[in-house]
């Protein structure tokens, strides 16, 4: 019987954390692999429409377009018209060009024939801005784009 | 000169350590999901042959500058658009589209080959209203080839897109690829885009 009374006395043992470094390094790098930080510095408010008859939209052929009225903070300097944005600064509508072909070379050469025009609009811009956007687009022979949007649907069926 | 063995480096603060970058990671992290409504522009053309087109072939929605919808020349809620776009391109007027279900009316379109529908916007309307009304009338479309796909193929034709979209089809994917396309011919997207107006 002194054989089997003697495992009762033991203790819990304490869990073994000498695997906690590596699995937390596995979460670490899989954040660091997905993470993208933001590139572009939002300079105009983007508060997207909601949509739900959505596409994907290809990352590695886009070029994106912002498009709205000037951040809050932005707000005195730049007043409250829509303005528009590609990469990190205000573009007029006549530059449009030069900024949308600058933004094209740096996509990968194979892709830049089927380049992709992302349109991200705050919902309260006018319509007229985009229709400018639009025209400059069909000049520069840009003609597939993407209203990028929110999920959901405002409209009650 | 005996020399001392180093001492060991104290590995357990490892953990706060990269517990510490992990939470960073966490919270800056934004997986990015763009999604939208992909369009085509109409190329840039000097000089447009004038198209011959019937008048009933014709679906108009004009949005004014007070986001008020105009649907064939009714003022319409944006909840009544999706379904006055599927009565249009579901008519079926000259009875040479046998899939049709819709009321044949003389007065409305002949058939969704022919269907067009157009968008007329005000420089004014606010994007929302406009982006509604685009996806109202995508909705139409994606009803009505859901419809004929389930009746044809039995799947739903937008399921099985995004699903090829994303890479999660299972199944041959070209042999999906062409019905997708047959059903697409069967109602081909016509939405065309008029120039906004100034409003005065």
């Amino acid at each position: 019987m002194s054989k089997f009374n003697k495992k009762k006395g033991g203790e819990l043992p304490a869990v073994n954390t000498a695997s906690l470094p590596d699995i937390v390094f596995m979460l670490l790098f899989f954040f660091m692999v997905v993470t993208v930080l933001r590139k572009d510095n939002m300079l105009v408010q983007q508060k997207l429409p909601k949509a739900d008859q959505v596409e994907k939209l290809k990352k590695d052929r886009s070029v994106f377009i912002y498009a709205g009225k000037p951040s809050s903070r932005y707000k005195e300097k730049f007043g409250t018209e829509g303005k528009i944005q590609i990469g990190d600064k205000y573009t007029d509508i006549n530059s449009l060009e030069f900024a949308l072909s600058e933004a094209r070379t740096k996509l990968i050469p194979e892709l830049q024939g089927k380049v992709v025009v992302g349109l991200k609009v705050d919902e309260q811009t006018n319509v007229g801005l985009l229709q400018d956007v639009k025209e400059k687009l069909r000049d520069l022979n840009m003609v597939k784009i993407i209203y990028i949007t929110a999920p959901g649907n405002d409209v009650q069926q | 000169m005996g020399r001392r063995a180093t001492p060991e480096v104290n590995a357990g603060s490892m953990a706060d350590i990269a517990f510490l970058l992990l939470i960073f990671f966490l919270v800056t992290t934004t997986i990015e999901k763009d999604k939208g409504i992909a369009r085509q522009l109409p190329p840039k053309q000097d000089e447009q042959p004038p198209v011959d087109i019937k008048e009933k072939n014709i679906f108009v929605v004009t949005v004014n500058k007070e986001d008020q919808i105009l649907a064939d020349n009714e003022l319409m809620d944006i909840q009544d658009i999706r379904q006055a776009a599927i009565s249009f391109l579901d008519n079926g007027g000259d009875g040479t589209c046998n899939y049709c279900k819709g009321e044949k009316d003389l007065a409305s379109s002949d058939n969704p080959e022919k269907a067009i529908i157009t968008v007329k916007s005000d420089r004014e309307t606010s994007y929302k209203t406009y982006i509604q009304v685009q996806n109202e009338l995508v909705a139409a479309y994606n009803f009505l080839r859901d419809r004929e796909s389930e009746r044809l193929f039995g799947f739903k034709f937008t399921k099985v897109k995004s699903a090829i979209a994303t890479g999660d089809y299972k199944g041959n994917e070209e042999r999906a690829q062409t019905k997708l396309k047959e059903i697409q011919a069967l109602f081909p997207m016509k939405l065309s885009e008029a120039e906004a107006k100034k409003s005065q």
